[in-house]
């Protein structure tokens, strides 16, 4: 059963039918779905959730597709693990990671906005999907594109890294270069998108694609046992999924799945590209745009378009916001293999270095709840860590020199 | 043809009549549609309309003024 009421400007409130736009005509506010909660208010139960199958759709009443969705149909429900030796690394008591480095099928949480994306985009008729995006975004389109049976265009800069062209290009995806300055890269794909008739997941149906990111937040609050944590820590781009895990909060406690908790959500963002903790740590509301330059490339949005709804929940929460150097996100990244045996890209290493630093200031409390949200796989940003490994020693194929190896390890 | 941009003013291009001037020296249509100017920075939403190549040497005319400009979408290009 859809709840889905309108999509409606964040801005002046004028709603909107359900069709594929996402900026208000009259101001130029962001669109958002909104919901008819009333309607669900008893028939979306615990129970009823815990018996359907485990992926981001045992939400579905939740997200704005009607019926079945028809791409992504196996996507999210990604663990929650217990850290309990980064919590005494980190002198906390309950820390948890959200681990969607493992999110099928490509590896990142942008699965989860893709497979909404993608199947309203099917509903809606259109059989071209489209984006512009420098890594995972590409690759989860191009992806869940092909499953779909779907034609698919993925916009990049035209000096892109061979790697992250083919994380997108194995799937047979149309990839187009562009050249230019990064500011006319933007707007080229901002007009593409505007003239021809393709779901371009994170422009004209964008409003749809950023509810995915709600998934997350269901989940994460279901494996904690029906509960919501006091604290979550949240990677920033353009700042859509902090928005959404607060909103996927609200929504369970309106519908009465789990108590309020007071949550407070938590920004982290790369200090080479922080437009938006900047803005938190300023306390205004203003968001200055920047020049992005950082290692945490899938966070590296300059004019993040969510930023001030991010600023907004995150001052709303009592919660706060910082950023982390290069050099930072590269010991966290070491630290989180190390201790969980997770391998995150470097917006894990983001992340888990903002938690580590906002411990230290005393911002999260060490007592209570934390839950890290890690959004995407080491694998994809191996160049990163490179040099921070260990090379491995060189012995010749005997035991004796094995041996001598062991025993300077304190072997016996 | 029509564009709806951003423009972000920064502390010394924000008391400029950046618009005016724009619509003055350029065969451009500007439409206001949001803007919210403070001591620091200004930013507004506005809707530009003319021939493309009017409009490209308009916007890269903003540019020199320091003027950031952007589609209303902002960055579309993700990771």
């Amino acid at each position: 059963m859809s709840i889905v009421r309108a999509l409606k400007c964040r801005e002046c409130g004028q709603e909107y039918p359900i069709e594929p736009t996402h900026v208000c005509e009259f101001c130029f506010g962001p669109l958002e779905v909104v919901y008819d909660y009333d309607k669900l208010q008893g028939k979306l139960t615990r129970e009823l959730i815990a018996s359907r199958p485990q992926t981001m759709w045992r939400y579905k009443e939740l997200l704005p597709v009607d019926g079945d969705p028809t791409v992504g149909a196996q996507n999210g429900f990604t663990p929650l693990v217990r850290a309990r030796n980064l919590e005494k690394a980190l002198g906390v008591s309950e820390l948890y990671i959200k681990n969607d480095s493992v999110c099928y099928p490509t590896l990142s949480f942008k699965d989860r906005v893709v497979s909404v994306a993608l199947s309203k985009a099917v509903e809606f008729g259109f059989t071209t999907v489209a984006c512009a995006s420098t890594g995972n975004l590409a690759g989860s389109v191009a992806a869940n594109a092909a499953a779909a049976g779907l034609a698919s265009y993925v916009f990049i800069p035209h000096d892109l890294e061979q790697g992250k062209i083919l994380g997108a290009g194995i799937f047979g995806t149309k990839i187009i270069g562009i050249k230019g300055a990064y500011d006319d890269v933007n707007r080229l794909c901002s007009e593409v998108a505007g003239k021809y008739g393709w779901a371009f997941v994170n422009v004209n149906v964008r409003p749809f694609y950023a509810e995915g990111s709600k998934s997350l937040g269901y989940e994460m609050m279901e494996q904690l046992g029906w509960r919501a944590p006091k604290q979550v820590v949240v990677p920033m781009a353009s700042g859509s999924l902090c928005t959404k895990i607060d909103k996927s909060i609200k929504e369970f406690v309106k519908l009465g799945l789990i108590e309020d908790a007071g949550t407070r959500m938590f920004g982290a963002q790369a200090t080479g590209c922080s437009p938006i903790s900047r803005s938190v740590k300023e306390q205004t509301d203003l968001i200055h745009p920047v020049k992005a330059d950082t290692i945490a490339k899938s966070l590296a949005i300059g004019n993040p378009a969510d930023g001030f709804y991010a600023n907004r929940v995150i001052r709303d929460s009592g919660g706060w916001a910082e950023d982390v150097s290069d050099a930072e996100v590269v010991a966290a990244m070491k630290l989180l293999a190390e201790t969980e045996g997770i391998f995150t890209e470097t917006a894990g290493g983001v992340t888990l270095g903002v938690t580590k630093k906002l411990i230290a200031q005393g911002k999260l409390n060490r007592d209570e709840s934390i839950v890290v949200c890690v959004t995407g796989n080491g694998l994809k940003t191996q160049e990163a860590v490179l040099e921070a490994i260990t090379p491995p020693r060189i012995i010749e194929a005997n035991l004796k020199d094995f041996d001598q190896l062991a025993a300077a390890d304190g072997v016996a | 043809m029509k564009l709806r941009l951003y423009l972000t003013f920064d502390e010394s291009s924000v008391t400029k009549p950046v618009i005016w001037q724009l619509g003055r020296d350029f065969d451009i249509v500007t439409n206001i549609r949001t803007a919210e100017v403070k001591e620091h920075m200004g930013l507004v939403g506005l809707e530009l309309e003319g021939d493309e190549a009017t409009l490209n040497a308009g916007i890269a005319w903003l540019k020199t003024q320091g003027v950031q400009v952007e589609p209303i979408e902002q960055d579309v290009i993700e990771g």
